[in-house]
């Protein structure tokens, strides 16, 4: 593995791998939770709370909010299925660590470098509607049972957009592992224009656009919150949840939420390369190819918080109609499009 | 100062003429026709039974309250479900019962305000008005016209500040975090006037039989003048953010019709009975009171009856009330603020009916006096209790998500039900 390759064994590897995952995850969803939750929300709603706390910018908030859930009594309702009560949010979170394995964040940083890497991603991204569908079962809570049915029947919805939108990506680059579609928008060229290289969201400005609307699914964001609708179900599947394991739920959702805002970065923006043009050799990138990414990440997900905190929130069967009747029967076109513009250049 | 209406031109052609959306092929229908001529749109309400062919699942039976955050404190709605379609929904009332009408009765005249001014806590202001009025109209005097004045700008002032909690807070019913802040902070410019006015954010007591407790500070009606452009301000970011957003259009339009007829006939009133088209006003139509025959204002209606329209109409409403604040400011009389009334108030002997148009609908107060220093018996009708008596017919059909928009859209305060 090029000139750090140094033989520390396969345990060792799989260690620091491991560790390495761990920590990413709650702070990756810490940064988005503390960016766009607390400051950026803040912002836009001209709101006083989350500014106050620590003096400067309400840098405490965010360890505040930490306390009180830490310190908060662990509740089971009486009537729960307690086992699977207390699973729940662990497989939640489990789905999103899943997910960190294939995202790549330099030439060689990265967990493993599936050769079906999308296809991977998306699929134990799903994962976490059984932890959803547990937590809303097991609580024996109308309101939980609910949201769960909800969030069950929404996931199944937008899995099939966020598939299409991402199969123009792959016929471009021709190459389903995220490390080959990061080389190929670094490498090709606009035209014979090289100076960019050639980022897909420029042709797939309709699949980039289809995959933030339905991660925002997937994420049950607004305006697609049905699952958690607090005005209506009050928390949805998360209502008899308290302290820490509700902290689980919170990791998980800003966690996932970091995880498709890379993969929306890596598909469509580049991912952590530089356009190969500029000439940086792949030792700099080692180190300058996880502040590339995070940057992307942070652009995408400035968008997928935008609207969030602007929208309202969809019905259940408005939500059912605009995926089936609209989302999928756009992807669909956008694949034909671009295989034809494939094939024709 | 007076700013043209910013009302986007479809809606107000339509609110002038009358003229209805119509939704699943329906013809326009007049609203004068009889009863049994049914709008097509009602037809799910007609349906008692629904048959699931596919898969027989029992009812579910979900409390929706009294801890609900979309009830508004304490109202209690037990629905029975199937799936997510509401079967039946009964509201259940008397989890924040005060007595106030009862405890009227051991009370002095000027103790009282102090009692009303809790029914709707969010237009408190606007509580008290119709119960003095009752009060002096029995003792045969007159507030002076300062007082008058000055009475009115309040009770806008109170419908500005409900009506812009409702504004933001409609969009919170449907999902929309951030209206409801705007709302909270715009309304904070009017709670201040309140509060330089009369000492109090939300409960002010300001009202005295035969007048008021003290003249307006210095400075006050410039203050005023400045926080209308704020108000002004917030109608257009309510317009662009909420109303205008196409979620929210599919969230309300055709949600929750009430049928003029059948509004009227379950006693709904203000801006709701409005909304379906009723151009009833008591402001307008009523007994004159305050200083209403001496301002214009229009009284604005919607065609449609549903949430869209009731938000619209309120939305309408706030602008109006900005304006007759600003008209009334620059007719601001002199002269004194209390007429004279003997230390120890005894009404003499009697009985009266007085109501007013308050921000949540009709409010009446029926006193009856023996001519002691208390009221016999006092008897509220306050507007809330009368618009949620509706909601069982309502709610025949709808969705989850619906129930709350239509809560939401109706606009009620759990102290004007309970009392």
């Amino acid at each position: 593995m090029g000139m750090l390759a140094i033989d520390i064994g396969w345990g060792s590897t799989l260690a620091i791998k491991t560790i390495v995952i761990l920590i990413l995850v709650p702070t990756g969803a810490l940064i988005l939770g503390y960016t766009f939750l607390l400051k950026v929300m803040s912002h836009m709603q001209s709101r006083l709370g989350p500014m106050d706390p620590g003096g400067f910018h309400g840098w405490f908030q965010l360890v505040g909010d930490g306390i009180k859930f830490i310190q908060k009594e662990d509740i089971t309702p009486e009537q729960a299925d307690k086992r699977v009560f207390a699973f729940a949010p662990a497989v939640v979170v489990i789905s999103t660590f899943l997910v960190f394995l294939v995202i790549p964040a330099g030439p060689d940083l990265v967990v493993k470098d599936l050769d079906v890497g999308v296809f991977y991603a998306l699929a134990v991204s799903s994962l976490s509607v059984i932890g959803v569908l547990m937590a809303g079962w097991a609580s024996a809570n109308k309101f939980s049972l609910l949201g769960a049915l909800r969030a069950a029947a929404q996931l199944i919805a937008y899995e099939l957009p966020l598939l299409l939108a991402v199969v123009g990506v792959v016929i471009l680059a021709g190459t389903m592992s995220l490390q080959g579609i990061v080389r190929a928008q670094s490498t090709e060229s606009i035209f014979g224009f090289d100076g960019i290289g050639f980022p897909f969201i420029l042709t797939q400005i309709i699949g980039f656009t289809l995959f933030l609307v339905a991660s925002q699914a997937e994420l049950t964001q607004t305006p697609f919150d049905m699952p958690v609708a607090e005005s209506e179900l009050v928390a949805g599947y998360m209502v008899e949840y308290t302290g820490f394991r509700f902290l689980f739920f919170f990791i998980g959702e800003f966690g996932t939420a970091f995880a498709f805002a890379a993969i929306a970065a890596t598909l469509f923006l580049g991912g952590w390369a530089l356009p190969a043009s500029w000439g940086i050799s792949d030792g700099v990138m080692r180190f300058l190819g996880p502040g590339v990414l995070f940057a992307k990440i942070m652009l995408v997900a400035f968008l997928m918080f935008w609207v969030r905190f602007t929208y309202p929130r969809l019905r259940e069967d408005q939500l059912q109609a605009l995926a089936w009747k609209f989302l999928i029967p756009i992807g669909l076109a956008n694949i034909l499009l671009t295989a034809i513009f494939k094939v024709a250049f | 100062m007076n700013r043209p209406p910013r009302v986007s031109e479809a809606e107000q052609s339509r609110a002038s003429t009358g003229e209805r959306v119509s939704a699943v092929g329906a013809s326009p229908t007049a609203t004068s026709e009889p009863m049994m001529e049914v709008d097509p749109r009602l037809y799910r309400h007609l349906a008692d039974a629904q048959v699931n062919v596919e898969l027989d699942t029992g009812d579910m039976i979900l409390n929706l309250g009294p801890q609900h955050p979309a009830t508004h404190g304490t109202l209690r709605l037990v629905v029975r479900l199937d799936g997510e379609r509401v079967i039946s929904a009964d509201p259940i009332i008397g989890y924040m019962h005060r007595g106030y009408e009862k405890l009227t009765e051991f009370r002095t005249y000027p103790q009282i305000t102090t009692l009303i001014n809790r029914i709707d806590w969010l237009s408190s202001f606007a509580n008290e008005v119709p119960f003095i009025d009752a009060a002096e109209q029995l003792m045969g005097i007159l507030a002076p016209p300062r007082a008058q004045y000055i009475r009115t700008i309040l009770t806008e002032l109170s419908r500005i500040a409900t009506f812009l909690l409702f504004l933001g807070e409609m969009g919170l019913q449907v999902g929309a975090l951030t209206p409801a802040f705007y709302g909270f902070r715009d309304r904070e410019h009017i709670l201040n006037l309140i509060e330089a006015a009369t000492g109090g954010r939300f409960h002010p007591n300001f009202n005295r039989i035969g007048g008021l407790k003290d003249d307006l500070p210095w400075g006050w009606v410039n203050d005023t003048r400045t926080a209308m452009k704020t108000v002004f301000d917030a109608c257009d970011t309510f317009e662009d953010l909420v109303a205008g957003n196409e979620i929210f259009e599919a969230r309300t339009r055709s949600i929750g019709i009430i049928p003029a007829e059948l509004g009227a006939a379950y006693g709904v009133s203000g801006s709701n009975l409005r909304a379906s088209g009723v151009d009833w006003d008591l402001r307008r139509d009523g007994k004159p009171y305050l200083a209403y025959p001496e301002i214009d204002f229009r009284v604005w209606t919607h065609p449609d009856g549903d949430s869209f329209a009731r938000y619209w109409v309120r939305l309408q409403e706030t602008r109006e009330a900005a304006r007759m604040v600003l008209q009334l400011l620059d007719q601001l009389p002199s002269g004194p603020i209390m007429t004279k009334v003997p230390l120890i108030i005894k009404v003499p002997q009697g009985e009266i009916w007085v109501e007013t148009e308050n921000p949540l609908g009709q409010m009446g107060y029926y006193v009856f006096s023996k001519g002691a220093t208390g009221p016999f018996r006092v008897k509220i009708r306050s507007a809330s209790f009368s618009n949620v008596s509706i909601l069982p017919w309502l709610l025949r059909g709808v969705f989850v998500p619906d129930v709350i928009t239509i809560l939401g859209s109706l606009y009620f305060i759990l102290g004007d039900i309970d009392r």
